[in-house]
């Protein structure tokens, strides 16, 4: 097997010094280049994944790695979104777009000169997730979910290797979600970089994954793990394929076996 | 009503309810037949007004140029504390029991020390304006920049940003509102300062005029001094709001605000 891109060996993580277990013993191993999504209950440890994984955390015990470095700080090549879209109220959605370009090098140190390139680049990937024309308007002039691609946006243009996406489109309607399923689908199938995406919903972790991780309830272990072979690229038609929909209904059922399984176990120390 | 309208009384609205307070004052003291050293009318301190106009003049812009000196340096100072004690949890902890203790000194108190340590005149009113002022912009200072979302923190250090790079690309930025919001307090507390060490040790200043038109029985000359202060607070109070407006928008989103 060739070495993964991020490698996770029996991570745990502990909160302060109490015993709130966040997650216990998770190993998983993702190709350069693979979509995979987590699935789990809630406050089973899905965000504080993203977060060991991007290095803003350290593991309580266990290992990650990165591109064949372990991780000991924040990482510099991961973009990131949420559900909440955090754009700047003051900048336009232009400038919030290129926001990271004024962080990351080598970007940062050429921006000065190639402003203009920039920009332009910035404007084609606005204009690739339907956003043309918006550039000069405040994010509290857009929707929910033309903020979230423009969040979307801002978490690509310096082209990371690893994009990390906790719920990113968890607020938006179903119309507004599936349509940028089929989005982030395109970017991803353009420039495929490494996506971790962690969601509620299974019917979107079933259309974006090539790989699909099930949590159990906290402390989160990984309980199972799902090829999914399902031929790309994927449409909304995809969706009323006779495969999606078993896909769909087994992982229904490993996430009611976890909830079930653990009710029937008082919750540590409530 | 038509919304033109409205727009004229919501307009005037300010202007009709100082002219309200005039009226009903000025009505009281005649009806109830108020002496004049105790209360003046407001008519007879407008008059008072007029009549020591080049001694309220002078003294009006010292007053004013000890504020706003003060002013600044609370500024210059708040900032500069605000920004150390909203970017460190460290500096946090150290300083805010200090701050605290500091501002619940009654500056009255503090007078008396100034002037042993400054002599009498326009050092002591300084700093009692700055000293009166500086806490509301450190407070907000610090607010605006400790609440930033945890999230956008996590993107920008995702990204490698360092502390400075947070605190200059989001910190400031988003603390401005905060910051303009406190100018506006800072400034009228400003006056309260210099007013009040003028009054106590000062030979110059709306404070020392108050004060030594009092001893002269001369009331309706003190409420000229008093009308003098609130309009300068209220000039200065409206000059930031202006600038706040301007410098903010996007923190007032285009809408109806205060
Ligand atoms: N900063 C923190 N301090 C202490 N405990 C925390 C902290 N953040 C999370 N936890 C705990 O760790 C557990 C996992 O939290 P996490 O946010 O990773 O869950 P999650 O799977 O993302 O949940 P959700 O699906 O609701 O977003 C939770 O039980 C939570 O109570
Ligand atoms: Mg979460």
């Amino acid at each position: 097997m060739t070495a993964a891109f991020v490698d996770l060996d029996r991570v745990t993580l502990r909160y302060g010094a109490g015993d709130t277990l966040a997650l216990s013993e998770t190993t998983m191993k993702i190709a350069k280049g693979e979509f995979i999504a987590v699935v789990g209950p809630s406050g089973c440890g899905k965000s504080s994944l993203l977060k060991l994984v991007s290095g803003l955390m350290r593991p309580s015990t266990g290992t990650v790695i990165v591109n064949g470095q372990e991780v000991t700080g924040p990482l510099k090549i991961v973009g990131m979104a949420f559900q909440n879209p955090t754009l700047l109220p003051w900048r336009t959605t232009l400038d919030n777009v290129m926001l990271p370009l004024e962080i990351v090098e080598p970007h940062r140190r050429r921006l000065r000169g190639a402003r203009a390139e920039y920009e332009e680049r910035a404007r084609a990937m606005l204009a690739s997730v339907g956003l043309a024309g918006f550039e000069g308007k405040f994010p509290w002039q857009l929707s929910g979910g033309m903020q979230q691609r423009a969040s979307l946006c801002r978490a690509l243009i310096h082209e990371p290797d690893l994009l990390m996406l906790d719920e990113p489109f968890g607020a938006l309607d179903a119309f507004t979600r599936e349509e940028l399923w089929a989005i982030l689908q395109d970017l991803w199938t353009r420039r495929p970089f490494t996506v971790i995406l962690v969601t509620h919903d299974l019917r979107e972790a079933a259309y974006l994954a090539d790989t699909i991780y099930v949590m159990s309830k906290r402390p989160g272990r990984i309980v199972h793990v799902r090829r999914n072979e399902l031929p790309r690229p994927r449409t909304l038609e995809t969706t009323f394929t006779r495969d999606f929909t078993d896909l769909v209904h087994e992982l229904r059922n490993h996430i009611s076996a976890v909830r079930a399984a653990q009710d029937t176990i008082p919750e540590d120390a409530r | 009503m038509t919304p033109r309208a409205k727009a004229v009384v919501d307009k005037s609205m300010p202007l009709l309810s100082a002219v309200g307070l005039f009226v009903v004052w000025e009505l009281a003291c005649r009806l109830f037949a108020v002496p004049e050293y105790l209360l003046p009318t407001p008519s007879a301190s407008f008059l008072a007004a007029w009549t020591y106009r080049d001694a309220i003049w002078m003294h009006a812009l010292q007053t004013l140029l000890t504020t706003l000196g003060g002013f600044a340096l609370a500024v210059a100072f708040g900032v500069l504390l605000g920004a150390l004690v909203g970017s460190s949890r460290a500096v946090y902890r150290a300083a805010n029991p200090l701050l605290i203790g500091f501002n619940s000194v009654p500056k009255v108190a503090v007078v008396p020390i100034l002037v042993m340590w400054f002599g009498i005149g326009t050092v002591p009113a300084v700093l009692t304006a700055f000293l009166i002022s500086f806490f509301p912009i450190v407070v907000n200072v610090a607010t605006g920049l400790a609440t930033l979302e945890p999230e956008l923190r996590d993107v920008l250090r995702s990204l490698g940003a360092t502390r400075t790079d947070i605190l200059l690309k989001v910190g400031f930025p988003r603390a401005l509102p905060f910051f303009f919001a406190s100018l506006k307090v800072a400034v009228t507390l400003a006056f309260v300062g210099s007013v009040m060490s003028e009054t106590v040790a000062s030979n110059l200043g709306v404070g020392y005029l108050m004060m030594s038109a009092s001893s002269r029985f001369n009331m309706p000359l003190v409420f000229a001094g008093l009308l003098v202060i609130a309009a300068m607070g209220i000039a200065m109070y409206g000059a930031f709001s202006v600038i706040e407006h301007r410098s903010t928008r996007w923190a007032h989103r285009g809408g109806e605000s205060l």
